[in-house]
């Protein structure tokens, strides 16, 4: 029942992934190979150069509207995070009790927390923190995870069963215990200790995912085939396995990114984290969440500002990966 | 509903098993039978009487076990329950006679013996009794509990004597003219023999003498109290027991509440507060109970305890705005602390509103002045310790903090420090490396003024964390032990508590109030100056 | 395969041994949790120094960590700080969490599964739309608060089921729970499922497949629902644990004695006993789900072979 699936697959060896089934050739890395070279199916690049999967990628990406969308709220994101005073000019910690839950005012758009600090304020300068925080642990644990999963997933054997017990122990530290522990002899009051106590307790749920997608890639035709012409192992994993392996840890370190973010403010709250006065919407969030039947617009503003962070990363992940997946072309 | 309807036929049916009392309507004395459900926590520790020190186990230990007094739940007057007399001539030598015709409710009497093996029992180290220190007053402590590590050298202690089956003498080590007061504590509480036959049997399923019987207890999630039908005290259950149930968390006994599957929460959550009147109506009260929060400071800390520092203190003091803290943080469940006592004393008890002053006023300018007389604060920053995993010290001490911040026109002035576990903040404290204020609550064990102080401010006492020290203070609290005339003995304390002013040696936030909500099934719901609701008290429809 | 099994399981010796002395030192690096056994007050040096030896911390960290193993191996996992054996925690606390996971694994693989084939299938759509948005609130939102709404909604408003869970903690009144624990990781697997199909549903061989004639229906679970598995039961394999031990604020919302709230408690309190026994636990979980699903590949993609 199975076999005639695959079967198939060989089709989309030959035809779809077009450019990657040619590996005999070094040259689609360098510009100083002849144009229309050993291309696949779909002929020369745009500028005389030989297409390579990733340059087509980005090709596609430029025009991919979603693309765009997201991209431009990133940089704001980006922007803001840099600049904050830039569009809330009051002070974060500026706050005054008797104002504490109030609702929507003049000068105050976003009304007041439980503190009675000034939500708007405190969600534009938190931006910096939860942006931080969010975009470099998922970087850390997503380089991190794969690297280490896709050398499992690839090699297997002996590789696979270290790798694959070394994360079973990582698995195994419960994120409060690692955090009390681990952070609490930290001192500085700065995102990195944070972040990489993220990175390091997150990475083996991406290197399980990448495994499993490695494993499953390799036994694709394309890739025997590169291998049966003698591609090397970096060729082999960069170039056939990694562009159709990484759809599904684009899905979860997005979906992570997200989920990271309110991570922080666990860390903080456990009294670990970032140590007061520090602003992130993580910190805001946990802060509301109790007061929810009171003051819902306390917690509506920051948390609609990490739903709008993590809606941005997820598109540009959709974007990213549809560009990389030459059977949607 | 449904459930509650069961568990009527359930305690009906013990009832009967147990003394064939008139079950339904229409039972004079033991009230109508029904079962109320109530929220609990898990004890921390093993149910002993000597063992427990925090409400949840004291809960439980207070409706199954009467001792020799007993705080009355009005006023937290110690009145006699089980003593028929306590005599002394010097506040050293008492002679204590038990009452007759008490029993455990396992039958067996309740006599001076079983005051004193239970006792002797708290005191041995070898028992690892949390409350121990209880005994420390008792001659003879120091043999069996030497505290220093040195060997121990007797079993029981010197000062207990048993004369005959109902009395016993109790010889202290000094003068101390408040002890027949301090006896209501459940740490004092009478044993049955069986406590020390089979010990283990006992743990899983304790039996007193109070006017509830443990019926059965499922550790971790719930334990069913009946009432005692053949209860020889004055105080019977107006109820037919209570189920306590262990929850997680006080927001979900609340939600369990509105939604009626519970009839008593006795610890409403902040967040809630707000709601209740909508949520409950007039079925929740807050009474105010002995516990005050104060910030106490680390005087092993040079720059905490150099000259002019009094002044800063005082200054931090006035920079906090109380009133509005406990206005819109705790919703007014808590009370501007104006000593450092609690307002369950009474007057008469020691407690002086107002003794504070000036000091515990919210004077922002003069609060500045006084900050920079003193030569500022170290470093120009002071940050407020607190243990972030149990209740939500955060939001107070943010607000503390902004408030201070808003005082001395300075967004980082003042910043929290949480630290992660409660185990990790009290090493801190223990091995003295506090570098600012630290957060301290007191919840007073008896209600006596000297509870207040003397634990908190002598030198070198158990809970005298920041280590401060000063002659006149000990030179009063000591003289007001010896004194034997109650009233005269509370001026000396609160002359004493004028010596904690001046130097402002910890800074007084707030009173805790007690909270409680109910279902329509209940009436005559209280709580007593521990915060501890009134089961026996309570009727259920 | 047999022989594959045999080493993976051979192998689970080193990892438990890994783990729990790693967790054994992370506990003790927390310092010394007797201070926090004696209220607002310091602990008399003396009792301390008695409660210290009743818990064997006196000795040094490899020598409790022997005497702590020796002990599990004949099935003694110690004592909580309150007098509890924690075999008899264990013993509470697993069945009812057991019963949660798999309820919310149930969720994740039906709605979670369904969810991401139709969003699949219809990218771009009004239906694809909405659960991008839901997935955004799961995520925005803490658990705290959907938890807390719900719980006031059907339990207080509607009266439709108990806010809190009783402590037989019987399947029905886990239903809502388990489907708010459920709720971040529905996220992942109806995103992982719906990219899975959107790229499979381009290849060849489902092309072949409709080619063929053979109903949608058929197409979409035979051919295009199964390669696309993979992914998607990688993840549960690892969410098993983490529901498991993890579901902390569920667990505390809904007032379940489970593992998180247990394992939580006893890291609060620094309790060895407690912490070790459980991760131990939950590490077997970890390793065995890890097995099934590596065994599930071969199922899943029969080119995968395990010698």
């Amino acid at each position: 029942m199975s076999e005639q699936h695959y079967e198939s697959e060989r089709v989309v060896a030959v035809t779809g992934v077009g450019g990657t089934v040619d590996l005999g050739t070094d040259g689609t890395e360098t510009p100083a190979k002849a144009p229309g070279g050993p291309g696949g199916p779909g002929g020369p690049g745009p500028r005389g150069r030989p297409r390579s999967l990733w340059s087509d990628a980005w090709r596609d990406l430029r025009r991919n509207p979603v693309f765009i969308v997201s991209g431009l709220v990133i940089c704001f994101l980006v922007l803001i995070s840099l600049w904050p005073s830039a569009i809330a000019s009051g002070s974060p910690l500026e706050c005054d009790l008797a104002k504490a839950q109030e609702g929507s005012q003049a000068g105050h758009p976003f009304g007041f927390d439980g503190q009675g600090c000034d939500v708007y304020t405190r969600t534009v300068h938190g931006a910096r923190t939860s942006v931080a925080v969010g975009v470099c642990a998922t970087l850390g644990v997503a380089v991190l995870g794969s690297v280490l999963g896709a050398l499992a997933g690839y090699f297997g054997g002996v590789w696979d069963a270290v790798l694959s017990r070394v994360t079973d122990v990582f698995f195994a530290i419960p994120v409060v215990l690692g955090g009390l522990v681990l952070l609490s002899v930290i001192t500085s009051n700065t995102v990195w200790p944070v972040i990489g106590f993220i990175v390091l307790l997150g990475w083996p749920q991406i290197a399980r995912i990448a495994r499993g997608s490695v494993i499953t890639v390799k036994q694709n035709d394309y890739v025997q085939a590169a291998r049966a012409l003698g591609a090397s192992h970096t060729r082999l994993l960069l170039r056939h396995i990694a562009p159709n392996a990484v759809a599904p840890v684009i899905v979860v370190a997005t979906i992570a990114l997200g989920t990271y973010i309110a991570l922080e403010a666990t860390l903080s709250y456990l009294g670990v984290g970032l140590k007061p006065p520090s602003v992130s919407w993580g910190i805001d969030i946990s802060a509301a969440s109790p007061y929810i039947r009171n003051a819902p617009h306390a917690l509506l503003w920051p948390s609609g500002a990490l739903a709008i962070t993590v809606l941005a990363f997820i598109m540009l992940g959709d974007a990213v990966r549809d560009a990389l997946d030459p059977k949607l072309r | 509903m449904r459930g509650a309807t069961h568990a009527r036929w359930a305690v009906c049916a013990v009832a009967v098993a147990l003394a064939a009392t008139a079950c339904g309507g229409g039972s004079g004395s033991g009230g109508t039978g029904a079962v109320l459900s109530a929220s609990w926590g898990d004890p921390q520790n093993p149910l002993e009487p000597a063992n427990t020190n925090e409400v949840q186990g004291g809960k439980v230990l207070d409706m199954i076990f009467r001792g020799l007094k007993r705080y009355d739940p009005e006023t937290g007057e110690a009145k006699d329950m089980l003593a028929e007399r306590i005599e002394t001539s010097d506040s050293q030598n008492y002679t204590v006679t038990v009452k007759d015709g008490w029993t455990f409710s396992n039958g067996e009497k309740v006599t001076a013996r079983s005051f004193v093996d239970a006792w002797n029992y708290g005191a041995n180290l070898k028992n690892n009794q949390r409350n121990a220190y209880f005994f420390g007053y008792i001659e003879g402590y120091d043999e069996v509990h030497p505290e220093d590590g040195g060997e121990q050298r007797a079993d029981t202690l010197s000062g207990l004597k048993v004369v005959d089956e109902r009395t016993f003498t109790v010889r202290l080590s000094q003068k101390f003219s408040g002890f027949p007061d301090t006896l209501g504590y459940n740490a004092f509480a009478p044993l049955p023999r069986a406590f020390f036959d089979d010990h283990d049997a006992w743990v899983r399923k304790p039996v007193g003498n109070g006017p509830y019987l443990v019926d059965s207890y499922a550790r971790g999630s719930q334990m069913s109290l009946r009432t005692w039908a053949d209860y020889p005290g004055p105080d019977k259950a107006r109820n037919g027991g209570v189920d306590l149930k262990v929850y997680t968390d006080n927001n979900t006994a609340y939600t369990d509440l509105m939604a009626g599957n519970l009839d008593l929460v006795d610890d409403v959550p902040a967040a809630q507060l707000k709601n209740v009147g909508n949520d409950l109506g007039d079925r929740y009260l807050s009474t105010p109970a002995g516990i005050i929060q104060t910030l106490a400071f680390p005087y092993y800390d040079e720059n905490w305890n150099r000259p002019g520092m009094e002044k800063v203190r005082r200054g931090l003091s006035m920079a906090i705005d109380r009133k509005q803290i406990t206005d819109t943080i705790f919703r007014k469940t808590r009370t501007p602390a104006t000593d450092w006592t609690s307002p369950v004393l009474g007057e008469d008890g020691g407690f002086k509103a107002d003794l504070c002053g000036e000091a515990c006023a919210y004077r922002p300018e003069e609060a500045k002045r006084l900050i920079a007389e003193g030569g500022g604060l170290p470093g120009g920053r002071v940050t407020l310790t607190y243990n972030a995993d149990t209740g939500s010290h955060r939001e107070w001490v943010d607000a503390v903090c902004n408030s201070i911040n808003n005082a001395l026109d300075d967004e980082r002035a003042c910043t929290g420090n949480p630290v992660g576990t409660f185990a990790d903040f009290r090493n801190q404290i223990t091995r003295q490396r506090m570098t600012g204020p630290f957060r301290a609550g007191w919840q007073m064990d008896y209600p006596l003024i000297q509870n207040f102080l003397q634990p908190l401010y002598y030198t070198n006492a158990s809970s005298n964390d920041g280590k401060w020290s000063d002659k006149e203070f000990d030179d009063l609290v000591d003289r007001a032990n010896q004194e034997t005339d109650v009233t005269r003995a509370v001026g000396l304390f609160q002359q004493a508590e004028e010596v904690v002013r001046d130097r402002m040696a910890a800074i007084p936030l707030w009173y805790q109030n007690g909270s409680a909500g109910w279902s329509e099934r209940l009436s005559d719901v209280r709580l007593n100056p521990f915060s501890v609701p009134v089961y026996d008290q309570i009727k259920v429809s | 395969m047999g022989r594959y099994v045999v080493r993976r399981l051979l192998q689970m010796i080193p990892v438990f041994a890994g783990a729990t002395l790693l967790i054994f030192l992370m506990v003790n690096v927390m310092g010394d949790p007797i201070a926090g056994l004696c209220g607002e007050r310091r602990c008399d040096p003396a009792t301390a120094a008695r409660l210290r030896a009743e818990f064997g911390l006196d000795k040094p960290v490899w020598q409790q960590y022997l005497t702590y193993m020796g002990n599990v191996f004949t099935g003694d996992f110690g004592t909580a700080f309150n007098g509890q054996e924690v075999t008899e925690l264990m013993s509470t606390a697993f069945p009812v969490t057991l019963r949660l996971t798999l309820i919310a694994i149930l969720f994740e693989v039906v709605i979670g599964i369904t969810l991401g084939v139709v969003t699949g299938l219809r990218r771009g759509r009004p239906v694809d739309t909405g659960v991008l948005l839901f997935t955004l609130v799961v995520i925005s939102v803490p658990t705290f608060v959907t938890g807390l709404l719900l719980q006031l909604l059907l339990g207080v408003k509607w009266g439709w089921i108990r806010p809190s869970v009783s402590s037989e903690a019987p399947l029905d009144e886990l239903l809502l729970p388990g489907l708010v624990l459920a709720s971040v990781s529905l996220a992942y697997v109806t995103r992982l499922t719906r990219t899975s199909i959107a790229e499979n549903r381009r290849s060849d061989y489902v092309r072949t497949a409709v080619a063929k004639g053979l109903p949608r229906r058929r197409v979409v679970t035979r051919h295009l629902l199964r390669n696309s598995l993979i992914p998607v039961v990688t993840f549960i394999g690892a969410d098993v644990g983490f529901l498991m031990g993890g579901a902390i604020v569920t667990e505390r919302i809904f007032n379940i004695h489970g593992v998180g709230y247990q394992l939580y408690q006893g890291i609060l309190r620094q309790n060895t006993q407690t912490v070790v026994g459980f991760v131990t636990v939950l590490v077997l979980v970890f390793l065995v789900a890890n097995l099934v699903v590596d065994l599930l590949y071969a199922v899943l993609d029969p080119r995968i072979r395990y010698v």
